[in-house]
């Protein structure tokens, strides 16, 4: 007999082993020094996990109850391993290609990232794993009670209770201890794996040396076994073929779909190759657990009392021999099974829970409050820890709720066929590449239903969930919809029942809803990825390479940041790590920072893709690639804008230039026009100077000479203020300033009025005038007091410059589209081709000024108020004598006020003239 | 090609026998799913009762077997697979 001291005693010290181990391994692992993790064997070793509480304890009690049917569980997943070539290779690289954490996130990722399918996924796995967990703390509280009763079979409930719920505490602490350290970014917990295998080792060493025992100390050898089992004839033992091919099957899709051996199986790999050695080692596992079931199964029938529990037998047969050490290995070796599937178990959903349901939520609600992101691995941790905490806390909760069923094996193989449901996404994704998100949504939905419906609710009892009538006459009298009998189907096993009814309709929804879908871009490109995963780049290494990639990851540093910084970078890290003057070590936080580093310069996605194609043995995913050609496409679209600003900054640059041209010609031609003011105005005065002086100096001058000097100066004067007139009057005409008023007039008229006024100059000549009354009767509306100006100019001219004997004067006007012209032609000489352009312009006088008697502005002046009524005073040629053509709208244009440009006065001119 | 007697040289050996060898590893589940299903057929023809223990060594054996031939095939297979020997085959 074992005091329960003792028991205690070696529980603890185990437990302390155990964290002593995940301790160690940590700290190698952290500094890249655990090179004997990459041994094949802890991989194996850990794969065990498979076999937990339910493997050491139930599977005697199965045998003992049902005979060789237990060994299904096992021969489905020896059938996987070692057909390994078809799934779980192509599982295992896709999960480190893809980096996936949990098998929620495979599901996820290769239906485009779809976050509902992982919390579909979550919550199912949630629903079968919770009872599982519930599973393995009344194992350990029976292992206990066995111990503490006294006697081998019974045990007092109030103790198993709090037996289980400081298990359940202490799990939680390891787990929290050692699965939540730390973030890794392949979520890989060495600590953790490492001391599940040790536990594994222990497992099979306590069953293979109670299996020893019962064969060879109680019973007589291999052969007295066997003729003990021909002896005594059980009919309940026969194999039913239903079940026998159906949980094998079973078994064989839950290796692959159960979340801790995921876990286990794909996300710690760490080197493919481990793969190959683990497709005979584990299956050789499995077979040296089996070996001994039936025999202990056998004799404990035999030895033990009638009604004692066949699930204890590995404790109470050596228990029964007195043999207390063996039966302490034994209760070791049922706790090691049990918390080892508990911890692995809970890592697994926690990281599901955190990363699909938590996190998502957290994050939703921190984008609404508007804070940022912050420092997220600090809410992932946490998040995760809470979890954890959960899961064992629901583990718990469902253990007490329903806590003394008798046959433990039944709530193991209901939670398979739950996460058998993973099975038509799983391998429809990773084969199938037109496998769509709704497809896979639809299938878990139904199967998910189907499982909930047929098996799980109707195992918390009869009545418990689902009332008495539906389990017998189905929902609302439909016998077709009956739980444990669906269309008709009756008699079946409820078990394979539910697995084939789940199934069929999980797999149909799958491919219909695949078929009918279209599938999102990301969903192609994954789809792509993931069924053609053999095809992208291979080479998937370990952590073997460190001094290589260190190297690499150098050059592209300086390449980024430049040299200096790079190394000097470097040369911090290494120091950091105690590696002084030696590259540093390709850790998860050292390439973190250089990543980090590395956005500064190129952008986060950029980094990372940099960083992952050197260091990491993944490809880069499809959302970096975008990321980055976001990235690329903003830095294009930039620099574009910076092009078109150049451009803009250029062509300004030209106009101002162009600007600048014309003000310092305009400012030339103002210094020219003011010089030749200056000139203009100089010479009256001077003579106005001269005589004034003669009058003033010279004593006594004649009468007569007095006043011919007077005229003079008077004459001069006069000339000067006609000038400034002009000059003035010519300014505010070019300016625009010019107030013109039009009012209703005759053409005849104006004409009448311009021969008088004219008529002043040179009166000595005789004109003779020619002119065509009926012609010049034309209504006008327009300046007339200017017009009228134009033409006393004209006129006036042509008196002074006409040099014909006999001078005439025709004036000719018409009207002609809508403008009037008005010809005035004289018989003089005209005005030579060569000066024709030049007489419009400012002071040219083709004649000695002196003679003449004006300032040469005559003609600009005309030519200036022509513009402004609307109209041009040409010169024409060729017409015997000097000829000038006035032309002009009837209608004078309105006036723009403020407007200096002439051009612009012409334009508005042009356009409302018709 | 050198004048060599013997198999003919459009073989490449070693290549071809590692490809088989994948395809043994590919079928080998295949045939240990058969041969574990064998029981099913025998349990008319006995009596339920004494079958269980030939039953059981039955499939122990075959259990067995499957774990030696998964060891020796992957003692064989290429190391660090990559894509193209699986395309080859």
């Amino acid at each position: 007999m074992v005091p329960f001291n003792v028991l205690v005693l070696a529980c603890l010290a185990y437990v302390a082993f155990l964290f002593l181990v995940a301790f160690a391994v940590e700290r190698a692992a952290a500094q890249g020094r655990a090179r004997w993790l990459r041994a094949p064997l802890v991989y194996t070793l850990s794969l065990s996990v498979y076999c937990t509480a339910w493997t050491f304890y139930g599977a005697v009690g199965y045998a003992a109850r049902s005979g060789l049917e237990f060994a299904t569980i096992y021969l489905g997943p020896t059938l996987i391993f070692v057909g390994w070539w078809w799934i779980l290779r192509k599982l295992v690289r896709i999960g480190r290609a893809q980096r996936v954490t949990s098998i929620a996130d495979l599901i996820s990722a290769r239906y485009g990232k779809s976050n509902m399918l992982g919390v579909i996924v979550t919550i199912l796995a949630l629903c079968a794993t919770t009872p599982y967990i519930a599973l393995q703390l009344q194992s350990i509280a029976l292992s206990f009670g066995v111990f503490t009763a006294g006697t081998p079979a019974g045990w007092t409930v109030p103790d198993a209770d709090t037996t289980a719920l400081w298990v359940a505490v202490g799990l939680a602490l390891f787990t929290i201890l050692f699965g939540t350290r730390h973030l890794d970014a392949n979520e890989q917990h060495p600590g953790v794996v490492t001391a599940i295998a040790v536990e594994a080792v222990v497992k099979l060493v306590a069953l293979l040396a109670v299996g020893v025992f019962v064969v060879w100390a109680v019973a007589g050898g291999p052969g007295d076994i066997i003729a003990r089992i021909e002896a005594a004839p059980r009919p309940e033992w026969a194999i039913e073929p239903g079940r026998w091919a159906g949980l094998t099957f079973l078994a064989a899709v839950a290796i692959i779909c159960l979340p801790r051996m995921f876990q286990v199986t794909v996300v710690e790999n760490v080197d493919e190759r481990h793969l190959a050695t683990a497709s005979w080692a584990f299956p050789l596992y499995l077979f040296l657990m089996s070996l001994f079931v039936m025999p202990i199964a056998v004799v404990g029938l035999e030895v033990m009392p009638e009604g004692s529990n066949p699930d204890l037998f590995v404790l109470t047969l050596p228990l029964a021999f007195d043999q207390g050490a063996l039966a302490m290995l034994a209760f070791l070796g049922g706790f090691s099974a049990a918390t080892s599937m508990v911890i692995i178990a809970a890592i697994a959903l926690a990281t599901m829970l955190s990363n699909h349901i938590v996190m998502p939520l957290w994050l939703a609600l921190a984008r609404r409050r508007g804070g940022g992101s912050g420092d997220m691995r600090h809410v992932v941790l946490r998040a995760r820890r809470l979890s954890i905490i959960v899961m064992i806390v629901l583990g718990y909760i469902y253990y007490s709720f329903t806590g003394g069923t008798a046959a433990l094996a039944a709530i193991g193989l209901i939670a398979f066929v739950g996460v058998a449901q993973f099975l038509p996404a799983l391998i429809g994704g990773i084969f199938w590449r037109a496998a769509t998100r709704v497809g896979a949504a639809a299938g878990l939905g139904l199967g998910f239903a189907i499982w909930l419906y047929a098996l799980f609710l109707p195992s918390f009892g009869a009545g418990v969930m689902i009332p008495d009538a539906v389990m017998t006459q189905g929902p609302f009298g439909i016998g077709w919809l009956r739980p444990q009998a669906l269309f008709g189907v009756e008699g079946m096993d409820p078990l394979l029942h539910a697995l084939f009814w789940s199934l069929v309709f999980n797999t149909s929804a799958f491919l219909i809803g695949s078929l009918v879908s279209f599938p999102t871009p990301v969903e192609r490109v994954q789809g792509a990825q993931f069924v053609n995963v053999f095809d992208m780049s291979g080479g998937t290494q370990g952590w073997g390479r460190s001094v290589g990639e260190a190297e690499d990851l150098l050059v592209t540093a300086q390449r980024v940041l430049g040299a200096e910084a790079a190394q000097s970078f470097f040369q911090q890290a290494a120091a950091d790590q105690g590696k002084d003057g030696f590259l540093p070590d390709t850790t998860p936080d050292f390439i973190e920072r250089l990543e980090r580093r590395l956005a500064g310069s190129v952008g986060a996605a950029t980094a990372h893709a940099m960083v992952a194609q050197i260091v990491g043995s993944s490809v880069v995913t499809t959302e970096d690639l975008m990321a980055v050609a976001d990235e690329t496409a903003q830095i294009m679209e930039y620099s574009s804008q910076l092009e078109a600003k150049s451009e803009e900054l250029a062509r300004t640059a030209r106009q101002l230039r162009e600007v600048n041209h014309k003000l310092t010609e305009l400012s030339e031609q103002k210094d020219a026009f003011l010089s030749q003011i200056s000139h203009e105005l100089r010479t009256p005065m001077t003579s106005i100077r001269a005589f004034s002086e003669i009058l003033r100096d010279a004593g006594g001058l004649p009468a007569e000479d007095q006043h011919k000097y007077a005229t003079i100066i008077h004459d001069e004067t006069i000339r000067l203020t006609r000038l400034l007139d002009d000059l003035l009057d010519l300014s505010v005409l070019e300016s625009g300033r010019v107030r013109l008023q039009a009012e209703e007039d005759n053409l005849s008229r104006l004409i009448e009025r311009a021969l008088g006024a004219a008529n002043s100059t040179a009166p000595e000549r005789d004109f003779v005038i020619h002119r065509d009354p009926p012609e010049e009767d034309i209504a006008l509306h327009t300046d007339s007091g200017r017009l009228t100006q134009v033409f006393i100019n004209i006129i006036a001219n042509a008196r002074k410059y006409c040099d014909a004997a006999e001078p005439e004067l025709w004036i000719k006007p018409r009207v002609r589209d809508g403008r009037v012209e008005v010809d005035f032609v004289d018989n003089g000489t005209g005005i030579p081709q060569k000066q024709e352009s030049l007489i419009f312009e400012k002071f040219s006088r083709l004649t000695d000024q002196a003679r003449a008697g004006g300032a040469g502005l005559g003609l600009a002046i005309c030519r200036e108020i022509m513009l402004n009524l609307g109209g041009d005073i040409a010169y024409l040629p060729g017409q015997g004598g000097a000829a000038f053509r006035v032309s002009f709208p009837r209608e004078m244009p309105a006036q723009t006020p403020d407007s200096d440009d002439v051009e612009a006065q012409e334009a508005t001119g042009a356009v409302s003239a018709s | 090609m050198s004048a060599r007697r013997g198999p003919s040289l459009y073989l490449a050996r070693q290549s071809y026998r590692r490809r088989r060898l994948i395809d043994a590893a590919r079928l080998l589940p295949f045939l240990g799913a058969v041969l574990l299903l064998l029981p099913l057929l025998w349990t008319p023809e006995d009596t339920p009762e004494s079958a269980t223990a030939r039953q059981a060594l039955y499939v122990f054996a075959v259990w067995l077997g499957l774990v030696v031939a998964a060891l020796l095939l992957a003692r064989r297979l290429p190391r660090g697979e990559d894509g193209r020997t699986d395309e080859a085959g």
